[in-house]
């Protein structure tokens, strides 16, 4: 079992906890880099759509992780993204310009969304997002002279110094460069004072206010932030599905989100991964033992929908430190092995706190 | 002279419309006042509570009235039981847990709802489908009129069960404070499922009132998402705000889709929504509260 012994302050703030987090990332990052040349073009376009919605997993996961606000509307986020991408590139702008072009154009709608919105409690915003959401599909919808509306908006190749990213492998490499961008960036404002005031505001957001954070400010920043990364999936989205419909971007996308947040594991970038890989890979495995499945449950419709309902109940009710918190346990059984306690992953006893009185 | 009887006409519809969002958002005021949950399957319940009705009218033969009663107690035995086994869990976990908890299991009522009943629309025969009323020249469906009537009914009865009865008093203190009520011997979590066995009963009015206007079917649970319009313009805290805010939302809805090009009545209610939370987030019928630190 390895303890960090802290000598210094600035250890705190490390971006590696010790040499091994260093060791075992890189190993996983070469392991990427390797896949595509190892496994089919079907694997490696799914592994790509797993960075995808890992990137909006990382942006939703500071917003809700972190900061403890909720968003119910991260599809439109998506598809704001999605579209700015696709309807830039049609107008014949570089893709290297309209992917940033779309995050940044994203995070403006957010903070635009965010500015007015963030003043409410937590389920005011969960309401005010779903409502923001649902206005902004059907604008996808009715738009016809930007979006195509139902007809679809057939996304144009993008090219990178005149490589055309036309192919599966294309948009893995696009898609884990913008994932590790991500990352740096997210792991990074979580070790500065940004970062740290957004966590204070999730903890408490009356102490952090006596402690001179600007509530509104840092808010408005992390959903921001936020919605960028969520934009910037959103292109790489277009590039995976190629044609955009309108009706892609609806309630049922933002809650897949939510569930790889919660599923992954609240208050954990890695876990916003781990929560990627379940969300985008139990479709494929129903998929799958769909015709093994006794009482036809397999060719029931909307099956997908309440099995996603079903886990995160599960989740939220038994596992609520999600994917993330039970590797965590399982890790520390293993390295505690023969001193194991039985209350040692128990939650402790919490009580309710009200928002009514703010 | 036409236009004000098609004015009229819209109005009706739209309030009975509102009528129906302004039940399905008591029951989120019920719940929310008392346990600060919000409960996002209200919808849902609501679905189930007209499958029940329709199960026991068309498919069993019972007499309309009897039908819809033992489908209402029935949902309202569904929500105690949810309150007791599931909800209360959560208790102590964030609030956006709730929140997704009740979105997941909306999706599970769905599920369970397609499997059971299918996922055609469904209707059964009411005494007041395909009959109209004349009010003084003016002709309305009797659909619609039974819908405003059966809410006004419904909302005189909470109130008096709410003022009047011991049961309801308790309830009202449990909301205005638990830990006081804790100490004058009310059973706070016991009263807690009561309330959610409310408003599931409420729903399940909501859903049987509205199954000559619309079909049954499976998505009819969305209609929750116009509710929270009514709700947050109610306040979210204030009984009879909901009911007014719903019909508010109602009405505006019927208008903009007359008057308005296409696709606006769609988004109306979103629209009114976030103009409320933008403008006035405390609502119409806001009771003021401070806290002293």
């Amino acid at each position: 079992m390895r303890y960090v012994f802290r000598t210094n302050y600035r250890q705190d703030l490390a971006a590696w906890r010790h040499r091994g987090d260093v060791f075992w990332y890189s190993l996983l990052l070469i392991v990427t880099l390797l896949i595509p040349m190892v496994m089919g073009e079907f694997y490696v376009g799914e592994l790509g759509a797993v960075f995808i919605f890992a990137i909006a997993g990382v942006g939703l996961m500071l917003l809700v992780g972190y900061t403890g606000l909720i968003s119910l509307g991260h599809a439109a986020f998506l598809g704001i993204g999605a579209y700015t991408n696709s309807v830039l590139l049609s107008k014949g702008v570089p893709f290297l310009i309209t992917l940033p072009v779309a995050g940044l154009f994203t995070a403006l709608c957010g903070a635009a969304i965010g500015r007015p919105t963030l003043r409410m409690s937590g389920l005011y915003l969960a309401i005010a997002t779903l409502a923001f959401g649902s206005i902004v599909g059907t604008i996808f919808q009715k738009w016809t002279s930007v979006t195509g509306g139902f007809d679809g908006f057939p996304v144009p190749t993008p090219y990178v110094f005149g490589i055309p990213l036309d192919n599966a492998t294309g948009i893995y490499y696009a898609s884990l460069v913008v994932l590790i961008f991500v990352l740096w960036l997210s792991t990074n404002m979580l070790r500065t004072p940004v970062g740290r005031a957004m966590v204070a505001i999730r903890d408490s957001e009356i102490s952090a206010q006596s402690m001179g954070i600007h509530l509104a400010r840092y808010k408005t920043l992390a959903f921001a932030v936020s919605a960028g990364m969520t934009g910037l999936a959103g292109a790489l989205f277009a590039h995976y599905v190629r044609y955009l419909a309108p009706d892609a971007f609806d309630v049922l996308l933002s809650v897949q989100f939510v569930t790889i947040v919660f599923v992954g594991g609240l208050g954990s970038i890695r876990g916003a991964i781990l929560g990627a890989l379940f969300v985008r890979l139990l479709p494929q495995f129903i998929a799958i033992i769909r015709d093994d499945l006794p009482f036809g449950i397999g060719r029931m419709p909307g099956l997908e929908p309440s099995l996603f309902g079903l886990i995160l109940v599960l989740v939220i009710l038994f596992q609520p430190g999600g994917i993330d918190g039970l590797w965590l346990k399982t890790k520390h059984w293993f390295q505690a092995y023969p001193l194991k306690r039985a209350t040692g992953g128990r939650r402790q006893k919490s009580y309710a706190r009200s928002e009514r009185l703010r | 002279m036409e236009d004000a009887a098609r004015l009229l006409q819209l109005v009706v519809n739209g309030a009975a419309a509102g009528c129906i969002y302004g039940l399905i958002a008591l029951g989120f005021v019920l719940i929310y006042k008392a346990t600060e949950m919000v409960n996002f399957a209200q919808g849902d319940i609501m679905m189930l509570g007209g499958f029940l009705a329709f199960s026991l009218i068309a498919h069993w033969g019972l007499n309309y009235w009897i039908g819809a009663l033992l489908a209402i107690l029935i949902t309202a035995a569904f929500g105690y039981v949810l309150d007791a086994v599931v909800l209360r869990r959560v208790i102590g976990q964030p609030q956006f847990a709730v929140v997704m908890l009740t979105l997941g299991l909306g999706f599970i009522f769905r599920a369970g709802a397609g499997i059971t009943w299918g996922y055609d629309s469904v209707g059964f025969e009411t005494p007041f489908t395909n009959k109209t009323v004349n009010l003084g020249g003016l002709v309305l469906g009797q659909d619609n009129v039974s819908i405003i009537v059966g809410t006004v009914i419904l909302c005189g009865v909470l109130f008096t069960f709410f003022s009047k009865t011991r049961l309801g008093v308790a309830m009202q203190a449990a909301s205005q404070n638990q830990l006081a009520a804790y100490y004058m011997g009310i059973p706070v979590r016991n009263i807690f499922s009561m309330i959610w066995a409310i408003s599931a009963g409420v729903a399940a009015v909501a859903g049987i009132l509205l199954s000559p206007v619309s079909m049954i079917d499976v998505n009819m649970g969305f209609l929750g998402i116009k509710a929270f319009a009514a709700a947050v313009i109610g306040g979210f805290g204030s009984i009879p705000g909901s009911l007014i805010g719903g019909v508010i939302v109602g009405v505006v809805e019927q208008l903009a889709g007359y008057y308005l090009p296409a696709g606006f009545q769609e988004v109306t209610s979103n629209v009114v929504l976030l103009a409320m939370l933008i403008l006035r987030p405390q609502g119409l019928f806001a009771e003021r509260m401070g806290k002293r630190v």
